[in-house]
């Protein structure tokens, strides 16, 4: 067994399990007497509900109960609460209308949920739930962003005026517009940011147990943080102490932001299964999760950077329409504000900033965070603006990104967008990823490609995320209703073996060996006595979650917090059993020894005297040896880098090939780098998916036309090129390892990567700007009218 | 209630199941066998692929009465009686061809086929095609691709040939 | 999916009589388009009659041509060595339906008979001139594709086998569909004794259908340069959130001077 500390690509403890069918994921748990609920969802936008006949469903075969949002209502069941409050610029708060678990009154979107019915068997639940009559009278409505805000658009909620949700703004306005004023230059892009469907492989599912003995509520659910559900669902919706309630989720097939969310089904078979006394499991159709589960992106922006004659950026002005649609999530209000408008400074030195974001509501699927959340936005929207400034200054794009990057020096650095970035060196990961892009051969690549008859082009992206969500004082003030620490427990257990209980939770991410190295570096104990626990609220004491690339930097440091503590403790310990001062005693390599001696005692001859204290400092320490810790972050982290794409287009057919792809950041400190690989990996795979495939379209009225995989295109094996992964890091300067997270920056990179190498391609077709996703027939007919004005020069 | 006989991995099975009663139902509701998922209703996801007379199939996209009297493999069945894993699955670990592990089963499932069915060589490109009917929202293919290729001189005993492409 | 009751006949003729018994009747071949519809609700059969053992499944090479029973899978068709010899585009057209999984289900005979006008099968039966043999008569290819969904079939009809004569050339290109991967357009141009033969699918708001003016140009000069300039109108194409009807017919173009230019 070779070097399994913090750099080493250990392989992954939970893969055995996953790699032979073991993973135990919610929809394979089943209990005894367990019923499944099927629920009937609304078929159109916008309607008043009239009346539900009930009748036939009742009398189906094997159906225990229907149950309705009257039901609900009867029972004093709560609404599904937002976790985030944004105020307006005039500092009302945001608009905020009921988000009932079933709708009461009017259905506002395709998939909002009607009605459950439960019966003995999966399929005779769907047979009743089709037997239910819902009149509907039907309403106007509407889907698109700029329609929504139109004078007389029809209202998604009666009481949101110009179905406004909040109208917010950030940065210093009269800054910007002098900045403008005096400027030789200014550059202007409308571009959008297309609506995504996250699709994580595993469909929802919730399972609801209820114990009539001592009245405890277990819901088993595909969640990203199961501590946040049991406090919103339990506090909120069904008013059930945290005491009576237990949250777990299991192995959980992949999140991307999409489950950290508490949903309608979650509320509803725990609740349903204390009115039956019988478990209740719902288990999402793939059809049923494009309509229900939160989608991602729709923003519509203006950007403008204000120039000096060298090209130098002076102020930027950006105005976003972002999509809520019909309800607001658990998070979607500071998605657009947040972790987007903040992000518009990127890793340049612009002096202005003015960013508005009007949010939206529309009679769709409730918008909130997908994998990067926010920052994706904000990122496409720079770098495509930095694009179009070098080819309408004539400056090179690669050294107008050098003219404007924050120096090395410069940390930390105060944006005028409220983060202040600790560490990072922009030129570092710009050269690194030039090289092995080999940029500089790029123009005998072209010419041999259009040697045979395809467009080549190459793009380059320069970004910077925050992650590590964040310091809770800081959220607090911005709106945040929670806190956004992590926690960690540390047990040593007698024999020296450990086992974590951690906040965090594992949707594919790997903690099971990331933390296990962590351990392993910091208390010497062999990686196969590391029990890394999580996804239980009964087991561990609190947690916050796994999303904003948060679980190394916030859940990592409270672990390392929690073996400070246990490592001080023992020190204790192991100077009562040498006869040694506590100063005098150092821990390093698993072992307490007495410095300057050769008397040492190993980590689990100190847990064992912990819990069998009979030779014990016991008036002075408690027995046992477990500590707690919670960690709250002092700064957000500021991971960054680049990314190059390099794409040929079948100018016959307008189909875009990703040739390659690099990708260089910095992610702080690398813990398992196979880990960090696969995680950039996945998320340039979803970037070029935003960028080349996917869209989520609504008609005009709210119908959903990409409404299952025939229609919304998953980018496959067949579709992605191999990519290039390489880091060059800095470390965090104020969380313990250093780290600052790698989950998103895969999808924040990369789009404007591969769209700036799509409009670099068709660069002699007189092109300025593509919308995503550059699919083939929109390359075609960007292709088709080019052809006459190029025939024409 | 109708019934139907097959084996699963190696063992004989006679259940009772509806006739509208899925393969992919009666593996993991009937028998237990939780470990090949169910990831779309379009049968676009390969989550459920399993091995029906030696052949990669989606379990989701048959009843249970079709698969009388069939030897079916699934992801439980892969590795040897002594728990060794499949060289598949030893690859999928070695070069981290997984994250969440839901696709997991239904991909290794379908890899094991594509690599049995071609003794002559696969070519990168040929996996990735060979890999059309799985879908992975984790990994971004990239270390799918390349476990696959590893395991194809395990299987076959001998070096993988350079692919003529 | 709603409950039905289930047959599994050991003959073609019991198969029919099954058929024929109850009008509510369907029968099953490899699944691959009817599970998918039941499981959606979209169609509540009251009898599903499985044909998997009624022995309707081989390939047989013949003098000029390629006889492929009904149960053949897509997977068998690919990978056959007769096919491959004797129509490659045949066994490559098979090779391009769906994915591994569904080739090792689904079959030539539910694939016609079902005449998706996404599908693949439809373009190479109508451009080789193939003949449908069913349990009640023999049906040109030209006859047998009524409009989208629709054929010559009656209900208790059965398709028993397909027989495509060979070609002097062949070839089949398809632009998929990027997430269902079925055809956008699919062109397959087929050189034969009896002239030159187009068929496109995909594209058609009727379904599969011949290329008359390509037919014509290429019959006169077999190249992909005598179809450079023949356009194809966009009035009768699909147009759909994945492709216009003005892109459908441009790529009709495209595909078909591939398939010209490629074709063996
Ligand atoms: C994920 C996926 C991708 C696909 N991609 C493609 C693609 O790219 N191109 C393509 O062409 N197809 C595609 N298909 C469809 C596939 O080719 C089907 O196999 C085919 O269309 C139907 O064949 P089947 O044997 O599965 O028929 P079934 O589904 O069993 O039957 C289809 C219909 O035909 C009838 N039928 C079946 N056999 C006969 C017979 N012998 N005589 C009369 N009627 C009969 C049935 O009653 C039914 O109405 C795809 C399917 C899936 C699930
Ligand atoms: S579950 Fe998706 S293909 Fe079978
Ligand atoms: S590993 Fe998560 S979907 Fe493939």
């Amino acid at each position: 067994m070779g070097f399994e500390g913090i750099g080493a690509a250990v392989r992954r403890k939970e893969d055995l399990r996953f790699l032979s069918g073991r993973g135990h994921y919610t929809d394979d748990i089943n209990r005894p007497g367990q019923l499944y609920a099927s629920i009937r969802r609304a078929d159109r936008p916008h309607a008043r509900i009239k009346g539900i006949d009930t009748a036939a469903a009742k009398a189906s075969p094997g159906v225990a109960a229907v149950f309705t949002g009257a039901d609900m209502a009867a029972d004093n069941i709560g609404g599904l609460p937002c976790g985030w409050q944004i105020h307006n610029k005039d500092g009302s708060p945001m608009a905020e209308p009921p988000h009932p678990v079933l709708a009461v009154d009017k259905v506002r979107h395709v998939g909002d949920p009607v009605a459950v019915v439960i019966a003995a068997t999966r399929q005779q639940a769907k047979d009743a739930a089709e037997a239910l009559v819902i009149d509907y009278e039907d309403l106007p409505s509407i889907a698109g962003l700029r329609d929504a805000i139109a004078p007389g658009a029809p209202l998604v909620h009666d009481e949101v005026a110009g179905n406004l949700c909040y109208d917010w703004h950030i940065g210093d306005k009269a800054l910007v517009d002098a900045a403008f004023a005096r400027a030789t230059k200014v550059v202007k892009l409308d571009l959008e940011n297309n609506r995504l469907i996250p699709n994580a492989m595993e469909p929802r599912a919730a399972l609801g147990d209820f114990d009539s003995m001592s009245g405890d509520y277990t819901l088993f659910t595909t969640s990203q943080n199961p501590h946040v559900i049991r406090l919103l669902m339990g506090a909120f919706v069904l008013h059930i102490p945290e005491n009576h309630l237990r949250v777990v989720a299991p192995d959980v097939g992949g999140g991307f932001g999409s489950k950290i969310y508490h949903y309608a089904e979650e509320a509803i078979v725990t609740w349903a299964a204390g009115k039956l006394k019988r478990p209740v499991k719902w288990t999402a159709d793939r059809s049923e999760s494009f309509m229900s589960d939160a989608h991602g992106r729709d923003h519509v922006s203006t950007a403008e950077m204000a120039l000096d004659a060298d090209g130098h950026f002076l102020a930027l002005r950006v105005s976003t329409l972002a999509n809520m649609g019909a309800y607001l999530s658990t998070f979607a209000p500071c998605v657009p504000t947040y972790l987007y408008a903040t992000l518009l400074a990127g890793v340049y030195k612009t002096p202005a900033i003015y960013v508005e974001v009007k949010a939206v509501f529309t009679n769709s699927v409730p918008v909130d965070a997908y994998r990067g959340a926010g920052r994706p936005e904000a990122t496409y929207l720079l770098e495509r603006l930095v694009d179009v400034i070098a080819r309408e200054t004539g400056i090179d794009r690669v050294e107008l990104r050098r003219r404007n990057f924050i120096a090395n020096d410069a940390f930390p650095y105060q944006t005028p967008v409220a983060l202040q970035y600790d560490s990072g060196d922009y030129t570092a990961t710009l050269n690194a990823a030039l090289k092995v892009a080999d940029y500089a051969g790029f123009a005998q690549r072209r010419a041999a490609a259009a040697a045979r008859g395809k467009l080549r082009g190459i793009g380059v992206s320069t970004y910077l995320e925050a992650c590590g969500i964040a310091p809770s004082a800081v959220v607090g003030s911005l709106g945040a209703r929670a806190g956004l620490y992590e926690c960690a427990n540390i047990r040593v257990h007698p024999t020296g073996s450990v086992t974590v209980f951690t906040g965090s939770h594992s949707h594919g991410q790997g903690h099971e060996t990331t933390f296990a190295q962590l351990v392993h570096s910091q208390l010497g104990v062999a990686m196969d006595q590391i029990e890394i626990v999580h996804g239980d609220t009964d087991k561990i004491p609190f947690g916050m979650g796994t999303y904003g690339s948060r679980s190394l930097a916030v859940g990592g440091s409270a672990m390392v917090k929690a073996m400070d503590k246990v490592i001080a403790k023992g020190r204790k310990i192991a100077a009562h059993l040498m006869e040694a001062a506590v100063d005098d005693v150092e821990f390093k390599d698993g072992k307490f020894t007495v410095a300057g001696t050769d008397k040492s005692r190993a980590l689990a001859e100190i847990s064992l005297a912990a819990y069998v204290p009979h030779n014990y400092p016991i008036e002075e320490l408690e027995p046992g040896l477990e500590e707690t810790a919670f960690y709250d972050p002092k700064n957000f982290t500021y991971p960054g880098g680049c990314h190059i794409a390099e794409v040929e287009i079948d100018p016959e057919t307008g189909v875009t090939t990703v040739i390659n792809f690099t990708a260089v950041d910095d992610v702080g400190r690398v813990i398992n780098p196979m880990i960090v690989e696969g995680q950039v990996q996945g998320g340039v795979a979803q970037g070029i998916g935003q960028a080349l495939l996917e869209a989520a379209i609504y008609d005009k009225s709210g119908q959903l036309l990409s409404g299952s995989m025939m229609d919304y295109t998953m980018p496959r094996a067949d579709n992605l090129p191999n990519i290039t992964v390489g880091t060059e890091s800095t470390l965090c300067t104020h969380n313990p390892l250093g780290v600052k997270g790698c989950g998103e920056v895969g999808a924040i990179g990369s789009p404007p990567a591969i769209m700036n190498a799509v409009v670099d391609a068709l660069a002699d077709y007189g092109v300025r700007h593509i919308e995503m996703p550059a699919t083939a027939p929109k390359l075609w007919s960007i292709i088709q009218a080019g052809r006459p004005r190029l025939a024409a020069e | 209630m109708p019934q139907v006989s097959l084996t699963v991995n190696g063992t004989h099975h006679t259940v009772e199941v509806e006739n509208r009663t899925l393969l992919v139902e009666l593996l993991r509701e009937t028998l237990g066998l939780t470990g090949t998922h169910v990831g779309c209703d379009t049968s676009q996801c390969g989550a459920c692929v399993v091995h029906l007379d030696g052949a990669s199939v989606k379990s989701c996209t048959m009843l249970a009465v079709q698969a009388e009297g069939a030897k079916v493999t699934t992801i439980e069945g892969l590795a040897a009686a002594d728990g060794t894993l499949h060289p598949m699955q030893e690859m999928f670990r070695e070069h981290h061809a997984l994250q969440c592990g839901f696709c997991t089963p239904g991909m290794v499932m379908s890899a094991v086929d594509l690599v049995q069915s071609h003794p002559e060589g696969l070519s990168e490109h040929q996996i990735r095609e060979g890999l059309e009917g799985n879908l992975c929202r984790c990994t971004g293919y990239h270390n799918i691709v390349k476990a696959i290729a590893a395991a194809w001189p395990l299987m076959h005993g001998k070096a993988l040939p350079v692919a003529a492409e | 999916m709603y409950d039905f009751a289930y047959q599994k006949p050991s003959n073609v003729a019991d198969a029919v009589a099954a058929l024929g018994a109850d009008p509510e009747a369907k029968a099953v071949a490899g699944g691959m388009t009817l599970i998918p519809v039941l499981k959606q609700r979209l169609n509540r059969p009251s009898v599903v009659v499985d044909l998997a053992k009624t022995g309707l499944a081989g390939i047989t090479a013949g003098a000029g041509s390629i006889t492929i029973g009904a149960m053949t899978t897509h997977a068998a068709v690919a990978h056959s060595a007769d096919v491959q010899r004797v129509i490659p585009a045949l066994a490559a057209l098979a090779g391009l339906i769906g994915d591994e999984q569904v080739r090792h289900r689904g079959t030539i005979g539910g694939s016609l008979a079902n005449n998706d006008p996404a599908a693949d099968y439809p373009a190479a039966a109508l451009a080789l001139g193939a003949t449908i043999t069913t349990t009640k008569r023999a049906i040109k290819a030209d006859d047998f594709f009524q409009g989208m969904f629709t054929t010559a079939l009656e209900p208790d009809e059965l398709i028993t086998k397909v027989e495509f004569p060979a070609a002097t050339k062949a070839n089949y290109q398809k632009f998929r569909n990027p997430a269902s991967r079925y055809a956008i357009v699919g062109v397959f141009v087929a050189q034969t004794a009896a002239g030159v033969r187009v068929a496109v699918t995909g594209a058609g708001q009727g379904g599969v259908f011949r290329h008359t003016a390509m037919e014509a140009a290429l019959s006169k000069n077999f190249s992909a340069d005598a179809i450079a300039d023949v356009v194809t109108p966009a009035d009768d194409l699909n147009g759909d959130i994945h492709a216009s009807s003005e892109y459908r017919a441009h790529l009709i173009g495209v595909m078909a001077r591939r398939a010209v230019a490629a074709a063996a």
